[in-house]
This record gives C-alpha cells, structure tokens and sequence, in this order.
C-alpha cells in the first residue's frame, strides 16, 4: 500500500473518477430530456395542427368531402374502433403464439436449435410492412379466403363470423397480417424476460417434483407475467399505428360492429389518414392530423392502463 | 414416512469429467446426515444426485446405485419427477416463489400432486407445514403476503415448509444456513432437530461446528486436487468423527489444518 506515492493521505481536490461521471450523467440526462421533448414536440405539432378542425363549424366541416358530414367524433369515432379492433385481433393470434415460441426457445428448444429459431424470428422484424401488405394481399388473403368461408358456413350462428364475402379484404385478415408483423418484437420481449426466471426459483420448482411445464406455470410464467405485458403492448403499439399493411390489406369501411368477415365495415386511424391525405384539402389535413392526434391518445391510455395492470400486483412481481 | 437411502459406488460425471467417484454410504431413516469438507470436493453434487436434481444441468449423468425403499432412484422406469415428490429440497439461498403469497408457497408442491383441494384441507395443510416450519405463529396473520415480504431466516423456513408440505420421505438441505444471521441459523438448526423424528435429513454444510451441533452421522469429502475427482473419505458417527476419525485427513480439515 505505502508503495504508492501520495495514498497515504487523502488528497485535496476532486477525485480522479469525477469527471468521467459528470460526463455521464450530461449525456444520460440530456437523452432523457431529450426524448420527453421529442415526445412534447409531436404532442405540441398534433395540437396545433388539429385546433383548425376541433374548432370548426358543422358548416365548414361539412366542405370536406370525405367527412360526409359528420361531426369530427362521428367520423373519430369508427376509424378508432376499427383500430383497436384490428389490433385486439392481432394481440389475440400473437401473444399467445409468441408466448409459445418464447417458451420453446427459451425452455424446451436445443440450444444450436433455440438460437436459430431466435435469429429466425428477430429477422422478421426487419421486413418493411409495405411487404408485409403485399404478403398478406397476395398470399394470405387467397389461403384465408376458403377458412373464412367455412368459418362462416358453420359457425355463422356467432354473429361475428357470419355474412362473409370474399374475397377476404376484411379486418380478420388484417388483424391478421398485423399479427405476423408484431410477432418479432412480442416474442423477443418475451423470451428475453423468460430467460431471466432466477434459476432459484426454477430448481425450488422441480425440487418440488414439479414436470417441466409445472415448473413454467409455477415459476417462469409468474415471473414473466409483468414482461408479458410489456411486450404485448410494444406489439399493439406497432399494430395501433401501423398504416401500410392494413392500407393494402383492407377494404375500408365506417361501421362500428363487430362483423370481422365482412370486407367494407372497418378503417382504422392510420390506414386512413394516408388513405386521404394526398386529396385533403386545407381543413380536410387539419381532421386527418385531428384524427392522427386520437391515436396518439389512444396509445397513450392503452400504455397507462397497462403499467396500471402492472403496477397493481407489483409486490408480487418477484422484484422486491 | 422416513426412509433409508442406500448409496453404492456412485459416479458423478459433468459430461466426461468425472466430478464424484465411488461414493458408498448408507443414510439412516430418522437422522441427520451432514456432509462437510472443503470446497468442491462434490458435497453438494452428491446431495443433488440423491433426487435427481443434477439432471438439470446438462450433460450431468450418475454411475452406481441409490436404493431406497428397494427401488433404485436412477432406475430405468424410475421417474425424476417422482423421485423429487419423494424427496425434497431445501437450497442454499432462500427461494419461496416472488408471484406467490406466503400460503401459495407452502401449497405450491401440494398442488402438483393435487389440484382441486378443498379450502379447508389447504388451511390446514399450511397450518400444519407452517407449525412443523416453526413459522406459524410469526405469518399467521399475513398469510396472503408475498413470500418475499419476510426477512432471509423466515423465508428458509417457508422453504422447508413448503418442501415439508408434501411430506417427503427424506429432506435434503444443501448449506441452508450459509446465506442466514446467527439467530436464524440457530431457528433452522432447532427446526433440524425436530424434524428429525418424522423425516431422514441430509445436510450440506461449511460450519463444522453446525454438522457437529445438528448431526448424527458425519461423512467427510475431500478432493485430492483440482481437476480430480471428489471422495467420500469416511463417514461415521458424529461424535466418532469430531473426536477420533479414522482418517488423517479428516482430523487435519475437522481440526481446522485446512479447508
């Protein structure tokens, strides 16, 4: 100890580390602040850009064409319906299906095998959804179309399956291509969260004499369970806003009802803003951006209302 | 409840390596067994061996015979999982399940074998796994806390009742004290003691003083170097063994020579 020069007292001034740290913490502050101005910045644009048509008249808004003279919540309200509808569907064929492939990969799959797979699905969030439409179009819609029929043919009874007509330009359709496209990011999520389960908790499940699926009931899906939703909701963010695939894939359409067979019933947000966009007039922009400014809402209390799913039963999250 | 394992010429191996060679004790039904020596001389490789519980990392594999009640654990037919209904664990750290509350804990293995159990058979089984834990009266109150809201002692003792839940024939304890205070040691080496009239205990442990409070028996394991393999040097009485081993190797590491 005494070999180093000068250690043996405590030396005036600041400590060698100091500076690097107070670079640090500038940059990492400034990301910070930089992404909630960001935020503010889209949130400010959308506000301003929207007041024309939030304050207009019935009169005015009754010159835009694509309106039909509605009101700007009747016109809101359908294409934030198709919207989430679409992306219900999509969650609903996703978050189980990656949840499993989660699994496979993280638990049951081979190594060499299980790494494979990951790279496999981590490539297909590389694909540009503009292909992802032009898949869904050309291949999906013709292998789907037969399913649906039958679908409708048989269990017509449960009115949301019934009356389809093809070809299969629908919201199931889209809901889901949206699917197939969320599936890489979900999936990720989740199987990074799965591949952090203590392994503690693992082996004091199979101690127990649990099997291998009882132990990921018992310890992985709990303890993934907050993970799981994360993922689920960074996958319907994707699939709220995403506009190419369901511009491409979907007949649009202005009711609000439940038919996901039918072709012409359903819009959503995103699809019709650039749908509309290239003949709007100078108040017809304003309503899309209006629109635009509803989806960013929605967003917004869909990623609320699952940190407050989260939050709720965070003592039991197994972080603590 | 309570069996005899009967251990003979037992090899571990992590793929080729050869962790663990010919190892043959008998383990008494209604005793404690401690197992000490130096670090990574396979203690606690062997312990995991007795359930089964080192066919969880891979490659790990087992040459020789454990035979309790007449049926040989690594049998051909012989299920892991059921060998581990059998037998159960308790870990080094303390690990009840974080998403579960302190009665889902001592349920959690009960509900393996038995899923739709009445609610008032569950209160009492946690009643009871609680008690034999010495746990009761301190949770009685907050049973639907989570588990990971009780300090490090509390939490081993809700291991040992949850593994105590599903009345195991043996319990297996591999350092359970090394992560816990003095006071909580001293909770878990009573708990030991008591348990010992209804199940057969071994124990891993580093505290020579701990294996010569708590045990009956005492086997010792040393390696003879890095790379070779570890050995059950001997293993008899404890009082035998912390007085006059047999082995001079024994009496250098119980006489603190090394290790």
């Amino acid at each position: 100890m005494a070999a180093v020069a000068g250690s043996e007292t405590i030396r005036r001034g600041r400590a060698p580390g100091r500076v690097g740290n107070a670079i640090f913490r500038g940059v990492s502050s400034s990301a910070g602040i930089t992404i909630v101005v960001l935020l503010g910045l889209v949130a400010a644009f959308l506000v301003y850009r929207a007041v024309p048509a939030l304050l207009a008249t019935r009169e005015e808004l009754a010159d835009v064409g694509f309106m039909r003279g509605q009101s700007l919540l009747g016109y809101v309200a359908p294409l934030a319906f198709g919207t989430v509808l679409s992306s219900v569907i999509a969650l609903v064929v996703a978050v189980p299906l990656s949840i499993g492939i989660a699994l496979f990969i993280s638990h049951y799959a081979p190594r060499r095998l299980a790494q494979g797979l990951g790279y496999l699905v981590d490539l297909l969030a590389a694909i540009p959804s503009v292909i992802f439409g032009l898949w869904g179009l050309q291949f999906l819609q013709p292998l789907v179309g037969p399913l649906f029929q039958w679908l409708s043919d048989h269990m017509g009874w449960f009115p949301p399956f019934s009356g389809y007509v093809g070809p299969a330009k629908n919201i199931m359709t889209a809901g889901l291509v949206l699917a197939v496209m969320i599936l890489p990011i979900i999936t990720a999520t989740i199987r990074e969260v799965f591949l952090q389960t203590p392994r503690l908790h693992e082996e004091a499940s199979l101690a127990l004499g649990a099997t291998r699926w009882e132990m990921i009931r018992q310890a992985v899906l709990p303890f993934g369970r907050s993970g799981i939703i994360s993922a689920a909701m960074l996958g319907m963010g994707r699939a709220l806003g995403e506009t190419m695939a369901v511009l491409m894939v979907l007949a649009p359409g202005f009711a609000m009802n439940l038919y996901v067979l039918r072709p012409g019933q359903h819009q959503s947000i995103a699809a019709n803003i650039a749908n509309q966009f290239p003949e709007a007039g100078a108040l017809g922009a304003d309503v899309l951006i209006a629109t635009g400014l509803f989806l960013f809402l929605l967003t917004f209390a869909v990623n609320l209302a699952a940190r407050w799913v989260i939050n709720r039963r965070a003592e039991f999250s197994g972080a603590n | 409840m309570s069996k005899r394992i009967d251990v003979s010429d037992l090899d571990v191996y992590y793929g080729d390596f050869l962790a663990v060679e010919g190892v043959t004790m008998t383990i008494e039904a209604r005793s404690i067994t401690a197992l000490i020596g130096p670090s990574g001389c396979g203690k606690s490789t062997f312990l995991r061996t007795l359930n089964r519980m080192h066919e969880v990392i891979p490659g790990a594999r087992v040459e020789g015979k454990a035979v309790m009640d007449g049926v040989d654990l690594y049998g051909k037919h012989v299920d892991p999982v059921e060998v581990r209904r059998q037998i159960g664990m308790v870990f080094q750290r303390p690990n009840p399940f974080p998403t579960m509350s302190i009665a889902d804990n001592v349920l959690a293995g009960v509900k393996l074998n038995n899923r739709r159990l009445p609610r008032s058979e569950q209160e009492e089984i946690v009643e009871r796994a609680l008690t034999g834990a010495n746990l009761w009266n301190e949770v009685k109150d907050r049973l639907n806390r989570p588990g990971s809201s009780l300090s490090g002692g509390q939490q081993q003792r809700l291991c040992i009742a949850r593994a105590i839940a599903v009345r195991p024939q043996v319990l297996l304890m591999d350092e359970p004290c090394s992560a816990l205070d003095p006071i909580s040691t001293l909770a878990i080496e009573d708990l030991m003691n008591e348990l010992k009239d209804d199940y057969t205990i071994v124990i891993v442990t580093h505290n020579m003083q701990q294996a010569a409070r708590v045990s009956d028996r005492t086997g010792f394991f040393n390696i003879a170097g890095t790379g070779k393999p570890g050995r059950l040097i001997e293993i008899d009485d404890t009082s035998v063994m912390f007085s006059s081993p047999s082995q001079k190797a024994t009496e250098d590491y119980i006489s603190g020579r090394f290790g």
